[in-house]
């Protein structure tokens, strides 16, 4: 199943926050995480993640902090704040909404 | 499988590095955190058994393109962008507009010199010999800032309706300018002309972000082309003024007055020309004088916190009090304005994702003792303001003290914020951009609303 681009960029926000919202992580994790909650359909190229990551920090929804990982190199751990919590928390709803209105009208559908 | 050996896997690494290296939109701490993720996803292929070579493919192919991850980089660290020369144009219309542009400037300096002299021809005359008619001075930003939001909206490739909508702000400050029955040098006429220009500034501003003003940090950049424009304009009126030396000088020798010459056409139509030659050269050279407003902000910090910290400290130890004379007012108006400006050029050189350092601590000290001495004499000028009753002057003056008050006041809170680390410094970022628009609307405000409540004094 191949996703529309604008769907991918859309759900990247909730994604992330939602996954940092389990616990403080990194890049990789992250993606690895993605790919296990969606079966694999949701397909990040790799890189993007991190434009994003950087984005809602800057927007302050997640807070960044570089320490030693167990290899020794240093790993940038990304934390989600206040602020990315409720965002989250607003995303959702919206998320709802849309899901909501999907599901009633394929339902529909699905019974005529 | 384990036939890896490290060494040319770390030599790729390295040679990726290095070719990631070389996008500007990406900094060393980018590159690192990407290279670590390139390491992770590497372990986790040879894990499952991928040879180094066919793990290193797999690996740089699913981080994507370089190109298009550096789009996004530079578009999630939008201030980066400045440093480049591609400031929202696509591929071809850059192409396009670069072999186009010194011609089109060339067109615009022309005009905007030859737009001072039109009103020679309806009898505005300018005499070496008498001062300058304060109607050149009303219209000034009348001449040239017109001409500048066309060359911007030209390169920006603005569509013709959002044109025409940035025309009715000049409209409206020709109109302003010039019907009112101004008594000769009034008041309020000399404000009209120091606050005209302030108010369109915010047109240009406009046509410079393409009229997208909440988009992608462009507003912060308009602030960056501001500072650097004044600059730039300051190093080209020093050239002018050589230039205008010389001229005096060579023909006074095969004793001829240029002042026929200097005094209606050189001057004018320099000042008028330098501001686009100056804009472009702002928008074209960027790279090779970014750092100056950031240098200059460096620079004076510090000096301006410690003139603040020992002007406090003396007057508390002499207990003398401010002697409120006719410039006080606005001589403490401009001291707010250069720590607005310090604080606004600190605030567009800097990384908002650092962490607080020890210069921020020391803006907050400068707004600080800014704030303290700046109450101190709206006291001492408040006590007093009864006895001068109200002036157009002392009104505006006023007014922008009040308004640069507001501005600090916010700024000192939210940088007390960021240094307690209860909030990011895109706060701080956000509320001076949001602040922007107040300055334009209080000129246009003293522009249109004042001549008719003082009676054109």
């Amino acid at each position: 199943m191949d996703m529309s681009k604008d769907l991918v960029a859309a759900s990247a926000t909730p994604l992330v926050l939602a996954i940092l919202a389990e616990g403080d992580s990194y890049g990789y994790a992250i993606i690895k995480r993605v790919a296990e909650l969606s079966g694999g359909h949701l397909q990040w190229t790799d890189g993007m993640l991190y434009p994003v990551l950087h984005r809602l920090e800057r927007l302050g929804y997640v807070a960044a902090k570089w320490s030693a990982a167990e290899s020794g190199r240093r790993r940038k751990y990304y934390r989600i704040t206040k602020d990315g919590r409720a965002q989250l928390a607003a995303q959702r709803q919206q998320w709802k909404a849309v899901d909501g209105a999907l599901r009633g009208i394929w339902m529909q559908a699905c019974t005529v | 499988m384990t036939t890896l050996t490290d060494q040319p896997l770390e030599e790729q690494i390295a040679q990726w590095r290095a070719y990631v290296r070389r996008r500007q939109a990406l900094h060393g701490p980018d590159v690192e955190e990407l290279e670590g993720h390139l390491r992770d996803q590497l372990a986790a292929l040879t894990e499952a058994g991928l040879s180094g070579n066919e793990a290193f493919l797999v690996a740089v192919k699913r981080m994507g393109s370089l190109d298009a991850l550096s789009r996004e980089f530079a578009r999630a660290h939008s201030e980066r962008l400045w440093k480049q020369l591609v400031v929202a144009t696509d591929a071809d219309t850059s192409a396009n507009t670069a072999y186009a542009e010194p011609f089109v400037v060339l067109g615009l300096a022309v005009a905007a010199a030859l737009a001072t002299k039109v009103p020679e021809l309806f009898g505005h005359r300018l005499n070496p010999d008498e001062e300058v008619p304060l109607f050149y001075f009303r219209n000034a930003s009348l001449f040239v800032l017109p001409l500048l939001t066309v060359y911007f909206a030209w390169k920006r490739g603005l569509d013709v309706v959002s044109g025409l909508w940035l025309a009715l702000p000049f409209a409206a400050g020709a109109v302003f300018a010039n019907v009112y029955p101004f008594r000769t040098g009034g008041d309020t006429e000399v404000l009209t002309v120091l606050h005209l220009p302030f108010a369109l500034w915010l047109a240009v501003g406009f046509a410079y972000v393409r009229g997208r003003w909440f988009a992608d940090g462009g507003r912060m950049n308009f602030v960056r082309f501001s500072g650097e424009l004044v600059i730039y304009y300051v190093l080209i009126a020093l050239g002018g003024g050589v230039l205008t030396a010389f001229t005096f000088m060579m023909f006074n020798a095969i004793d001829m007055n240029a002042a026929w010459f200097v005094g209606p056409w050189l001057l004018p139509c320099g000042a008028a020309a330098a501001v686009i030659v100056a804009s472009w050269l702002v928008e074209a050279k960027q790279s090779v004088i970014e750092n100056m407003a950031p240098v200059l902000t460096r620079l004076f910090t510090p000096l301006f916190t410690i003139l603040l910290l020992v002007f406090l400290a003396t007057m508390a130890w002499t207990g003398s009090p401010i002697n409120v004379q006719r410039e006080v007012l606005i001589g403490f108006d401009l001291l707010l304005v250069v720590v607005v400006g310090l604080v606004l050029y600190a605030a567009s050189a800097r990384d908002p994702q650092a962490p607080p350092d020890f210069f921020d601590s020391l803006q907050l000290l400068l707004v600080a003792s800014a704030l303290v001495v700046d109450g101190v004499a709206l006291a001492a000028i408040a006590a007093r303001i009864s006895e001068f009753g109200f002036t157009p002057n002392r009104v505006a003056a006023l007014g922008e003290n009040l308004i640069l008050l507001v501005n600090l006041a916010g700024s000192a809170w939210f940088y007390a914020r960021f240094l307690r680390h209860q909030g990011s410094f895109a706060a701080l970022e956000r509320w001076q951009m949001a602040y922007l628009p107040v300055y334009c609307v209080w000129a246009a405000f003293v522009v249109v609303i004042f001549p008719p409540v003082f009676g054109y004094r």
